[in-house]
């Protein structure tokens, strides 16, 4: 099977699961998202026809919202907390450490596409902050110098 | 209860379950109840209860006590909690590893462990009963408390506690007039941020033209720091369900949506079984216990931005837009979701309903100040002993809150501000902590209440920075559609940002408040008439602060990187070069052992690694 029909038939089955009803749009590109990991080209495209919805409305969901990512991610997700409570307990000098040791920048995925960073406003985990989660675990109370042997943890 | 549960068809079959439920439950039988909120996961939650489980059949007690996963607690800063009734022993910090004393000591033995009890601050004695811990003692917990004795997966254990109570009332002889009248005298005004009376909402909705009617609940709780809809939703999911069905019988509404951050995923998962299990209950779906109302509830998840808390904006994002706000001429209760008439309250108006519609409006009424009534949870965070969620009935005062529910500042710091009302709220300082807490105390001082975030701030943490944060936040989740919102927080943020890293002029102040007040009037939706606040506030009561940026080219705090250094005080150093390892810039040098290490300046980021680990104390900020 291509690649591209491979693409139409997972489309399809998650446009099913909606009942190809227009207005789960966004609940479809997380479906989507949840399934490639990001949004790729094709499938963006192919849920517009399908939908008959306009592909730079499609696209302009896609980029508004901040679940949805247009870019392959890494293995690993890293969300730093940026909540206010983290703020306050210093969680911007956790991410600018993140940043050194992944060299990336907040939003990108590293070279070997072992990690996503990215920033997240508040995970409501505040008792834990400065809090940092990673493929969905909460890990609490991280610090500059825990940033290095947390990353050490994923291969 | 493990088959198929038939559809209950009517008020009475609903009563004859409640009662055959109690029958088989005892409320002295003993119970381990642990907490499996998202906090307290973090440090093993259903591992822990999983580990009582087998602990409890090894002693051969299966069937006899009863382990319950609950939802959260609230005692967040202290997980995992675990509480063992009947005698409602308290226990924080519980790891693994105390499971199996727990189980020998307490639940067999009957006797407390006293290194789990919590301890006094101020008197270091433990306090056995959960009721006695400071951190509960001063609270209403009205809509949170059952909390800890249900499990959310199981629709039984809040049918037990009286759940749909309310709800079979209302379908058992009260019009929908009734029901909004009862909500009207009750005084409920929305807990999601702007206050607004709930019966007026309805009754405009209820009036209005145009079919379908919708109903909606709010639980894109977006406002960092805050989390008490994450953990109603998360602990107590039917309570939710059933104001907003006893809300669409009032309004005449068969549909309805809930709206949650995709960001809360044991939230949208507690729901959906929720929802589920309601349906199998015959509590949703057609002919409602045999009463001839129809309703079904959907659940929407949230594509994480901040601006799809404001309503018109929710509204266009379950239709499967962008999500824009657009201008309120016409209310969304006349013409909201699909152009239809909707009711929009956020999770905890919701869970305030069935508590009316049970105790009635007299005795709701009767809790908080004149023009806010009921209860309020806030999310106690930031530089504070306790953090958590607590519940208090509106009035009281914000010095209560903060040092004998929250415990005060951690390490004997000094206190600087609590911050209320997430992004759109203000700093409130010191001078201020005897304002009674209620809508209109916290608007007059230049908050609000917002959605009930409460973030505590202490010496250290400088204020034009905690402004300069907010606007960033704010600019980054702006939808782009208004310019006053759009470039107006920009320009702001960029002056903070010249404040901050020591480019600010006198001059700027005044154009801060001038640009505050037009985005203020200016702006489209409430996220940008709102996001001046933190900066008018900070402006107001913290303007010295500013001043010192700006004049002195320093930061009090010594939080802004560009306006301070860090120092080897070297009559502590002892060269014993924890710092040097840690430091990843290569900035500390290593001059031999009981020899002060040196820094050097050029290459130092600031990012405080040094300081964290020196346990001397002679690493300085300047």
């Amino acid at each position: 099977m291509s690649e591209l029909s491979a693409v139409k038939e997972t489309i399809s089955s998650i446009l099913d699961r909606y009942d190809r009803d227009k207005s789960n749009l966004i609940a479809i590109l997380q479906d989507v998202q949840a399934e490639y990991n990001y949004l790729p080209r094709e499938a963006i495209a192919e849920v517009s026809q399908a939908l008959d919805i306009p592909l730079s409305q499609v696209f302009s969901v896609a980029t508004f919202f901040r679940a949805f990512s247009l870019k392959p991610r890494g293995r690993h997700s890293v969300h730093v907390c940026l909540g206010t409570a983290c703020h306050v307990r210093g969680a911007a000098s956790i991410l600018q450490q993140m940043e050194k040791e992944m060299n990336v920048c907040c939003g990108d995925t590293t070279e070997d596409k072992k990690f996503t960073l990215e920033g997240v406003n508040c995970v409501g985990a505040c008792a834990l902050g400065p809090v940092v989660v990673v493929d969905g675990e909460y890990i609490g109370h991280v610090s500059v110098n825990k940033v290095k042997p947390l990353l050490e943890n994923y291969d | 209860m493990n088959d198929k549960q038939q559809k209950l068809t009517s008020v009475a079959e609903l009563e004859k379950k409640r009662q055959g439920l109690n029958k088989q439950r005892s409320s002295d039988a003993p119970m381990i109840a642990v907490c499996c909120g998202t906090g307290c996961q973090a440090y093993g939650g259903k591992k822990i209860a999983d580990a009582f489980k087998e602990e409890i059949e090894k002693h051969g007690l299966g069937g006899k006590v009863e382990v319950k996963t609950t939802g959260c607690h609230g005692f967040c800063e202290r997980g995992l909690l675990v509480v063992i009734r009947p005698q409602n022993y308290f226990y924080q910090r519980v790891r693994l590893e105390d499971v199996p004393e727990i189980v020998s000591e307490t639940v067999i033995g009957g006797k407390p462990i006293e290194r789990l009890l919590y301890e006094s601050l101020a008197t270091g004695e433990k306090i056995a009963s959960e009721e006695e811990v400071p951190f509960y003692k001063k609270q209403v917990r009205l809509v949170f408390g059952d909390n800890g004795y249900i499990d959310p997966y199981e629709i039984d254990d809040y049918i037990a506690v009286g759940g749909y109570s309310a709800f079979s009332k209302v379908l058992s002889g009260m019009t929908p007039e009734q029901v909004i009248d009862e909500v009207r005298k009750a005084g409920l005004r929305g807990r999601g941020g702007g206050g607004f009376p709930a019966d007026i909402k309805w009754q405009s909705s209820r009036e209005a033209h145009g079919e379908p009617k919708y109903i909606i609940c709010n639980c894109d709780e977006g406002d960092p720091g805050a989390f008490m809809d994450r953990s109603l939703m998360e602990g107590n999911p039917h309570a939710i369900l059933e104001g907003m069905m006893i809300g669409a019988y009032a309004v005449g509404s068969s549909i309805a949506y809930i709206y949650i951050r995709n960001e809360y995923p044991l939230a949208v998962k507690n729901a959906y079984r929720a929802i589920q299990q309601a349906k199998d209950y015959g509590l949703l779906g057609k002919n409602i216990l045999g009463s001839g109302f129809d309703l079904e509830i959907k659940i929407n998840r949230g594509g994480g931005a901040f601006v799809c808390g404001e309503s018109t904006a929710l509204m266009a994002s379950i239709e499967g837009k962008v999500g824009e706000p657009r201008p309120k001429y016409i209310h969304t209760s006349h013409k909201g979701l699909y152009n239809k008439p909707t009711v929009l309250n956020n999770v905890e108006t919701w869970a305030n309903v069935p508590l009316i519609i049970n105790k009635g409006a007299d005795w709701y009424s009767k809790i908080g100040t004149e023009n806010s009534k009921g209860t309020k949870i806030f999310s106690l965070v930031g530089k504070i002993n306790h953090t958590g969620l607590v519940e208090v009935p509106m009035g009281i005062t914000l010095r209560e809150i903060v040092y004998e529910i929250g415990g005060g500042i951690p390490g004997d710091k000094k206190f600087k501000a609590v911050q209320t009302g997430g992004p759109s709220g203000g700093c409130i300082p010191e001078n201020l902590l005897d304002l009674p807490v209620d809508f209109d105390e916290l608007t007059n001082a230049g908050s609000m209440m917002g959605s009930g975030a409460m973030i505590v701030m202490d010496e250290e943490n400088c204020m034009v920075d905690i402004a300069r944060y907010f606007l960033e936040f704010l600019e980054d989740e702006s939808c782009g559609k208004c310019v006053p919102c759009r470039e107006g927080l920009r320009r702001m943020r960029e002056i903070l940002d010249d404040i901050t890293q020591g480019r600010g002029e006198e001059s700027h102040l005044e154009m801060l408040e001038e640009m505050s007040e037009v985005i203020n009037d200016g702006a489209l939706c409430g996220l940008g008439q709102t996001a001046p606040n933190p900066v008018m506030t900070t402006l107001k009561y913290f303007r010295d602060e500013y001043k010192a940026h700006i004049q002195d080219k320093k930061c009090p705090a010594g939080v802004c990187k560009s306006l301070i250094t860090y120092h080897i005080i070297e009559e502590k150093c002892t060269g014993c070069k924890l710092c040097v390892n840690a430091c990843s810039y290569g900035a500390i040098e290593f001059m031999g052992k009981k020899t002060p290490v040196v820094l050097h300046q050029s290459e130092c980021t600031k990012c405080g690694a040094c300081k964290e680990v020196c346990k001397l104390k002679a690493i300085e900020i300047r």
